[in-house]
């Protein structure tokens, strides 16, 4: 109220000094896990809006969740998406073959066969669920963690394998850390280690694709952490202002890297409630519910394509184990989380489903178990034919230099002939694998 | 024409040409651009090819390398270069990388235009040339064209090409050249050889130099509005200089720096943007690798002060004819 310069001591006799307040987990390592204030809605409560209504009316979906699958194993509700027995055995087997496969590159890379891997343990029913909603030819911006989607998409499993272990097969001839896959003929779209980038490319995508009056939608991926980044607030915009036939997922599991996600604001409101705030149909999903997954997914998907505008959708969820190979979760939380998380594992849960229709049995299932393990294992020996990462370099030196742009500029092409030199002293005895032409 | 008219003809012609070009960015739709360079356009193709953006540089790139990914060219306009720095990541990460990581599977075909460069009593947000941020990371094209002739078909030549092209318009040279004396009344294109812009479609390759002048006392390496200074300085002094414009600084031509070293023995770099670091700093390396033998004098370079770019000191800032003119005195004095 006064006039003139702040004078030197602002300080007010009678004014509490202002708190800096700073999240933390409830629970660190060793401590007791207890999950009763987070409210695990009964399934089947709410009701399934219109595909094309208001953005606003989807309010009430982005502060609870929505949960097909009940107690009983039973799925119940608006968004039951009355999916068929044929349909519900084959989410089941995509998500299993995913865990599978998450097993076995995790053993690879401790065997040093790679660098690196990250496993979707728990989160099997976001990707491969979203990817029985969509269309074949959605192109989807996927993070690291949806693998689920490109199994689920009938990519070859040799050829993941091949980018793991960087291999002479690799169709990124090497360049890529282990699991940023790119395959376009799949609709899944290369993967950056720039966390968050995808969504405003996902939302530009979606413009392309109405632009030229196309009918495909686009599907993006983000998690909760990065989800901080300005990325998400830029696609957010985007989506809204030209109303973007796009599906945005967040995928909340709790956890980036060790930051709990209060880093990220979940311990003022939902992720999903951010959605009608930019003007976009918002959902938020029990994640590890198969069925609740496919049927927010289809909507969304059916919301886009009929040019009715982009969603949101948080899928609640856990993510059961390290971030990465290079992590170690014992280090920042409770190992008890994973056995208490209210909302249970997403494979036992739809195996149950099934059981419970009278369409499965334990039986089945772990012949399924043993089929898929085998799977695995021949993709796995197939790639190896093909090396592995500690086995040598694998790929002609010029390829290094290839497509940085369409064709090699100069100084790329005297960098090259440096690169071969030094081949001759580091590495005399280097033979180029599978070509008899000699060229590099 | 001057320089916004054969830019605004250049985008003209290529939509024109190509249903896949679209133009986005801050103002550029029913307005036609801040500078105008894209007046008319909306009208012409309609409004889902060229349209407005909110004010989010990061949306701006991201959206255009989505767009990309799906088949399109996009074009989109960063205001001014100063302003880039919020779509860096989307340029850095992902456009200049998204053949690379991909191993061609995705690409990246898009030009985004951006005036730079100051001379216009911009300040510190209004006339930065941020052309090193770009030449340093592998995968990116930069293009600085100093004529209209020279903008239109290096703007034509940026958008067919297969690979991200940061394309930046020298602004205190739109509307005619430049030479240093900012207190002499502005001229306009009119009667300038640059000035004189072919009727339709042609393209000027990436990667080509442009010999402004022949001469054989020393070489002077630059782009944009320095081209026009270093001319009149050059003249002035009655020195037979050639003068080089680079035209695209990746990839660059290094057989007419070579060629014109070799015959001059000596080099002078000259550019608008902060010393430390800069592009001055690459070009006298390389000239010092490749040219030694042939070298009578050090590399000199004449570039902005290493302090942001001042409002009321841009005449004390701006590396006009005093400096140019010590620097050449310097060369030339053995």
């Amino acid at each position: 109220m006064g006039e003139g310069p702040i004078p030197e001591s602002t300080r007010r006799g009678n004014l509490p000094p202002l708190e800096l307040y700073v999240p933390e987990p409830r629970y660190r390592p060793g401590d007791v896990v207890d999950y009763s204030h987070l409210p695990v809605p009964p399934a089947g409560q709410l009701p399934r809006p219109d595909e094309s209504c208001e953005a606003a009316e989807t309010w009430p979906l982005t502060l609870d969740m929505i949960r097909v699958l009940d107690e009983d194993d039973r799925a119940v509700g608006a968004w039951n998406p009355g999916l068929d027995a044929e349909t519900l055995r084959r989410m089941l087997r995509m998500m299993a073959l995913t865990r599978a496969f998450d097993d076995r590159m995790y053993r690879g890379q401790r065997q040093g066969k790679t660098s690196f891997y990250m496993k979707s343990v728990g989160e099997e029913a976001i990707s491969v669920a979203h990817a029985q909603a969509l269309a074949r030819d959605d192109m989807v911006f996927p993070t690291y963690r949806q693998q689920g989607i490109l199994i689920s998409r009938g990519y070859p499993l040799v050829e993941m394998i091949n980018q793991i272990y960087s291999n002479r097969a690799d169709t990124l001839k090497g360049r890529q850390l282990p699991v940023m896959y790119s395959a376009r003929d799949y609709g899944f779209f290369s993967i950056s280690g720039n966390l968050a980038t995808q969504l405003p490319q996902a939302v530009g995508w979606g413009m392309a694709s109405a632009i030229k009056g196309d009918t495909r939608v686009a599907s993006a991926f983000v998690g909760e952490g990065s989800s901080a980044e300005g990325d998400f607030h830029a696609a957010m915009t985007f989506a809204a202002v030209y109303n973007a036939p796009v599906v945005l997922n967040l995928v909340n599991n709790q956890w980036a890297i060790s930051s709990f996600s209060g880093f990220a604001g979940a311990e003022r409101t939902t992720f999903a409630a951010r959605a009608t705030g930019y003007g976009i149909a918002g959902l938020r999903v029990d994640g590890n519910d198969a069925l609740a997954v496919y049927a927010a997914s289809r909507w969304a998907a059916d919301r886009a394509r009929a040019n009715k505008g982009p969603t949101l959708i948080e899928h609640f969820t856990y993510r059961a184990e390290g971030h990465s190979t290079s992590d170690d979760p014992s280090a920042y939380r409770s190992a008890q989380e994973r056995e208490e998380w209210p909302l249970g594992d997403p494979i036992m849960r739809l195996k149950k489903h099934l059981i419970a229709l009278g369409e499965w049995s334990e039986e089945q299932q772990e012949a399924m178990d043993r089929e898929l393990v085998d799977q695995v294992k021949v993709a796995t020996k197939e790639a190896e034919k093909n090396g592995v990462l500690g086995h040598g370099l694998h790929h002609p030196f010029h390829t290094m230099f290839e497509d940085v742009f369409e064709e090699l500029p100069w100084h790329l092409e005297e960098q090259a002939a440096q690169a071969i030199r030094e081949r001759e002293i580091k590495w005399p005895h280097w033979k180029e694998e599978g070509r008899s032409d000699g060229h590099d | 024409m001057n320089m916004i008219e054969a830019i605004n003809d250049a985008l003209d012609i290529m939509m024109g040409r190509d249903d896949d070009i679209v133009i986005l960015g801050e103002d550029v739709g029913y307005f036609g651009g801040v500078f105008r360079a894209t007046a008319g356009l909306q009208k012409k193709y309609g409004r889902n090819r060229v349209f407005d953006s909110p004010i989010n540089e990061c949306g701006i790139v991201g959206a255009a390398v989505g767009m990309a990914a799906y088949g399109l060219r996009p074009v989109p306009e960063i205001q001014f270069a100063d302003y880039i720095y919020p779509g860096l990541d989307q340029l850095v990460s992902e456009a200049a990388r998204m053949r690379y990581r991909s191993a061609g599977e995705f690409t990246a075909p898009i030009t985004i235009r951006s005036p730079f460069g100051g001379g216009i009593f911009g300040g510190q947000t209004h006339s930065q040339s941020p052309e090193a941020l770009f030449t340093h990371v592998a995968g990116l094209k930069t293009v600085i064209p100093c004529t209209p002739r020279d903008a239109k078909g290096l703007l034509i030549a940026a958008i067919e090409d297969n690979d991200p092209v940061i394309f930046f318009e020298p602004k205190r040279i739109y509307n005619g050249p430049f030479d240093g004396y900012y207190d002499k009344p502005s001229r306009t294109w009119k009667g300038h050889p640059g000035g004189d812009v072919p009727e339709g479609y042609y393209r000027i390759p990436l990667g080509k130099a442009r010999i402004v002048r022949e001469g054989a006392a020393l070489t002077v390496l630059s782009y944009g509005t320095m081209i026009h200074v270093a001319e009149a300085v050059l003249a002035e002094k009655g020195i037979d200089a050639e003068i080089i414009d680079l035209r695209t600084l990746v990839p660059l031509d290094i057989e007419a720096v070579e060629k014109s070293v070799e015959k001059t023995g000596k080099c002078l770099v000259i550019h608008e943007a902060t010393r430390t670091s800069g592009f001055g700093a690459e070009l006298v390396a390389l000239v010092q690798e490749r040219c030694f033998y042939h070298l009578e004098a050090p590399v000199e370079r004449v570039t902005g002060f290493d302090t942001p770019y001042p409002h009321s000191l841009e005449w004390a800032y701006f590396p006009g004819p005093v400096r140019i003119g010590e620097a050449v005195d310097r060369l030339m004095k053995d």
